[in-house]
Order: C-alpha cells, then structure tokens, then sequence
C-alpha cells in the first residue's frame, strides 16, 4: 500500500503569542498617520503635549509624536509627586534625550497634599485617584498654555481591566495606543527605539511605593492579554478553558473586564426625547 | 478595444460635499493636463463627504441628478478641449424616492454637447448594508434590491460597494449579467496589524483577483484614504486583469492617482482558456432550482 503522509494542522497553543504579533514597522507609519491627521488635518493644531512618566506607554507614545510632529513641537511634562520614585524621574529623562522633545517638570505634591489634608481617611487607592486627576488637571492646563492637545498613553489592557482612573489618564482626546494591548507596546517600542531599561522593567503605575501592574492584576501581561485577546473575539469562558487556558486565569479576566465595562463609556445620561444626544442624534466625533 | 482607467484615492474632508466636489474638479484638470486620454475616472466609496457621517447622511445625501449635473458643470468649468470626454465613476449618499442610498453612479461627461452627450449610465444601490462590528449602515441608509450590469462606451460593466464584493454571490451576478469588468468602489477601514499586509487589504487582495480569475472579468478598485475620527482607510486602489493579476496599487495612506490600460479584448482570451463562466451559464437552471428550494424551504433538517 502506497501510504501517503498525513499532515495535521498544529494544536492550538495557549502559551503561542501567535495572534498578538505585529507588523512593527507597518504600525509605526499608520500611528504616525493617524497623530498627523488627528492633529495637524483634523484640529489645525502643529504642537502636543504628553505626560511622561517613565513608563513605557508615555515612552513610546513621545517617540511616536516626535516622528509625527517633530521633536521642537512635543513637550513632554514629569509629573512626580513626593512619593514617585526617582527611577521613575531617571526614565522619563531618558525618554527625553532619546526623543529631544522639550520638557518641564511641575511637581503635584502641594496640590495633592492641599486637597489630602482634607481627607485623611483616604486609602492608597483614593490618593491615587488624586493624584492622576491632579496630572490630567496639569497636562490639561499645560495644553492651554502651549497652544497644544493633549496625547494619551492608556493601552488597551489597562482599558480592558479598567486599570486608570476615570476621566484622569484617560481623558486626553487623542491616544494612539488604546487598540494596543500591553505586549503589543512592548513590541512596538523595541521597534521605534524606547531605550530596554524602560521596556524591560515591571510596569507600575507608581502611584504607591513598589507596586507593580502585574501584582495588582493577579496574572501576567502576557497572559492577561492572550486571554483578553479570544474574550473578545467572542470566546466563551468554557471555551477557553477547553483551548487549555487556567481557568482561575480566565475568571480572574473576566471578571476584571465586565466589571470595568461602565469606565470606558461616557457618563449615563437619562433618556427623556427622541433627540437625545448619542442615542438619537448621531453624529461621529469628526464630523 | 482598449481604454484608459485612472482611479484617485483621495481623502474628503468630512461633510463637506462643496469643498470635496471642488477637489473632483482638480482633478478633472489635472488628468486633462497631464493625462488627457484617460478615459475613466473612479473615485472611491462616498467621496463625496466622508464615509463615518451616522445620521449626518441626510445632509449630504443629493440625488443622483443633481449629482450629475453638478460633475457635468465642473468637468465643462476645468475642461474645454471641443472633443474632451471622461466617464466618471464614484461613491456617494443618495437620496432617492424618499429613502437614503449609499449608491455609486457612473455617468458619462462631455467638454460638448455637440462632441458628445452626456449621460447618466446608471446609479448602483449598495446591495450587502455592513452593519456590525465598527459598521452601522442598516441604521441610517436603505438596501440596494438589484445588481445590474449596463453598457458604457467601453463596453458592458458592473459596478459593486464594498461588502457587496465580499459575498462572492454579487460579482457572479454581475458577471452572468454581461459585465466585463467590475468597479469596486470602497471605504475600507484598516484593522489587524499583524500579517505583512493590513488586516483588511490583505483580505481584499485576495477577493480583487479572485473575482478577476473566476469570471475572467478585469477589476478595478477605488479605496478611500484619510482618517475619520480615528479609523483610518486604507487606499490600495488596484487594476488587476482578468487572469488575477494585479497591474498597479496605490498606498494604503497617501492620496494618488493610478492608471492602467483595460484591453476588452483579455477577457474573451482568458476566458478561452478557463470557461468558467459558460459552465456556470449551462448550469443556471439546477442552480436556479437549488436556491429557490433554499429560499422557500428556511430552517431546515
């Protein structure tokens, strides 16, 4: 008998971050793009101003504008509060002489602490709620000075598991980063330049001394977004578990995305006429 | 016989059919200055105002006759060579009968009566409405109800809108129709970083010449440019013969203008060499059959 071979298609594998790979360099130009048209076309505007942290999502958000607008035309603000760590401070400066934006640094400590000596009941979490509003309130004020928009740097993990405080970090009305889960920024920044001390360090939102993303989350970037990925392509929870993700992981995941769903939609507004705004009169953002 | 097709992917600024016709008119001067046997002009889905509008449709929706009069005012304001003629192709809302299209209409421009009368050919409703994922057509325009092939100066064409083309079902009406060859005219906005193509564009680059080598029919492609609101179009306009191949491509982001020459003639060759249309021709009639029994015959065991 002639036996002729058989070739079966490979097992799906969970550990395979097949489906997250980018086209780095085909990314940069379309992100490129979309900060020229979002800026320059749409607002008429040549000049942006982002908050650099010394994280890697602001790290690569400032290389991404310096390509778009030009380095003399970013101003990239430090924001440390007392508590920030001075590594933190030592990234963010990194970040500018790689890019040559211009910087400024205005320190949040008196502004956050004024409003904190009114609430010392506040835990760990509500300070940090302050003191990202009090950023936005900065990098917002900023933008008026400098003539300038604001640019966001929140990825589409962080957003997914509602990782940010609401109408703070996510307020800016341009972020090129928000379709990228977090591997996919650490990916793209290789790509674009972002000096490896940034990219290779834990992600933490420093908002307490030696907090790190991942301990928060429970599980890590990678997984979380292996995970985040098939959930919303429609992937029922048995499903993946079938597919042979943890299912502890998969619950932790999704419990963390349904129950964030309400901060990533604007505020709910009762419907009271047939030409209520955004449920009646439709109209996209641009037009 | 041959002709010369030019497709301009250009990107409109949003709602602004005024600002947006004017630009249509540069181009009619520019092909007259720098290309002046072109032929056929395509510009890409909803050209006229932008794609992403909700229910800014009903503003710039006009009617296909007022459209044609307004593309037949410019063409005589920037050409005036006495035997000057374009065939223009394009997307846009429409209003007719009452209800909001997103229809494609192709018409036949003159510099002069005398030379040549202008004629609106036809007007193409968009047949498969997308209205899911980042798509929400149902809700603001009404369904095209037919796919037509009609006849041009240069012999019989069809024209299709987007996601009529991803349901293999319309090209093949369009070719059993008589078309030799198929505008595509689309707003494609680009998704999935991934592969070495865009998302979407690489799916297209395997419809487009897919649609080519079964029917043998050439296929041209308008895709729209620019960002609206964050999602960017991905442009790639393409001339592809009816063998698959793939003559020319725009950029997925820069506005362009391409060009190529369409022999009528390739059609009647590489159909020679693959009958497949006449084989689908000889089998209408099971096929007929087959579909009304599905059609009548809804949730079966």
């Amino acid at each position: 008998m002639n036996r002729l071979p058989i070739q079966y298609a490979p097992k799906f594998n969970p550990d395979a971050n097949d489906n997250l790979e980018i086209n780095e360099a085909l990314m940069t130009d379309w992100l490129v793009a979309f900060l020229q048209d979002e800026i320059v076309r749409r607002r008429k505007m040549t000049k942006a101003v982002v908050g650099i942290s010394g994280g890697v999502d602001s790290a690569l958000v400032a290389f991404l504008l310096e390509r778009a607008l030009g380095a003399e035309n970013v101003y990239g603000i430090r924001m440390p509060y007392r508590s920030s760590s001075q590594e933190s401070l030592d990234h963010a400066s990194l970040v500018v002489q790689a890019t040559g934006i211009n910087v400024d640094t205005i320190e949040i400590t008196d502004a956050v602490d004024g409003y904190l000596n009114y609430a010392s009941d506040a835990d760990g979490r509500r300070r940090g709620n302050v003191m990202a509003r009090m950023r936005a309130i900065v990098l917002f004020d900023q933008s008026q000075k400098l003539g300038c928009i604001p640019v966001g740097t929140g990825n589409k993990t962080e957003r997914l598991f509602g990782y940010f405080t609401w109408h703070a970090d996510d307020s800016p009305p341009v972020n090129p980063l928000g379709d990228l889960y977090k591997t996919q920024v650490w990916a793209l920044s290789r790509y674009v330049g972002v000096p490896s001390v940034i990219i290779d360090k834990p992600a933490s939102a420093d908002l307490i001394v030696g907090q790190t993303d991942e301990t928060d989350f429970g599980i890590t970037y990678a997984k979380a977004d292996r995970i985040l990925y098939y959930l919303l392509k429609g992937f029922s929870e048995n499903r993946l578990v079938e597919m042979g993700f943890p299912q502890n992981e998969v619950r932790l995941v999704k419990r963390r995305l349904d129950t964030t769903h309400w901060k990533r939609h604007l505020p709910t507004v009762a419907m009271l006429s047939n030409t209520a705004i955004n449920d009646y009169y439709l109209r996209p953002v641009d037009y | 016989m041959k002709y010369e097709v030019a497709v301009a992917q250009i990107k409109p600024q949003k709602g602004e059919v005024a600002f947006n016709l004017e630009r249509i008119g540069e181009i009619f001067a520019q092909l007259e200055a720098d290309s002046p046997d072109t032929n056929v002009l395509v510009l890409p889905e909803t050209i006229l105002s932008g794609y992403f509008l909700e229910g800014g449709v009903r503003d710039v929706a006009r009617s296909a006759e007022q459209l044609f009069q307004e593309l037949l005012a410019l063409y005589r304001r920037h050409v005036s060579r006495a035997d000057a003629a374009l065939d223009v192709c394009l997307g846009f809302y429409e209003l007719f009968e009452g209800k909001y299209y997103n229809s494609a209409l192709y018409v036949t421009l003159s510099a002069s009566n005398d030379y040549l009368l202008p004629t609106l050919n036809h007007v193409h409703r968009k047949f498969f409405l997308p209205t899911y994922g980042v798509f929400d057509e149902k809700r603001f325009v009404s369904r095209g109800r037919t796919i037509d092939a009609f006849q041009t100066r240069f012999g019989r064409v069809a024209v299709l809108i987007c996601e009529d083309v991803w349901h293999s079902i319309s090209a093949t009406l369009a070719a059993l129709k008589g078309a030799m060859v198929v505008y595509v005219l689309s707003a494609s906005p680009g998704r999935e970083f991934g592969g070495h193509h865009v998302g979407n564009i690489a799916q297209w680059n395997v419809l487009i010449p897919g649609i080519a080598e079964e029917h043998n029919v050439w296929v041209v492609y308008a895709g729209l440019v620019g960002f609206e609101g964050g999602k960017g179009f991905t442009g790639s306009s393409q001339v592809v013969d009816p063998w698959g191949n793939s003559l020319i491509q725009a950029s997925i982001t820069n506005e362009a203008v391409i060009r190529a020459t369409i022999d009528m003639d390739d059609v009647a060759i590489a159909r020679a060499n693959s009958p497949l249309l006449a084989d689908l021709e000889a089998t209408l009639g099971d096929i007929t059959l087959q579909l009304q029994h599905i059609a009548q015959s809804p949730h079966q065991k």
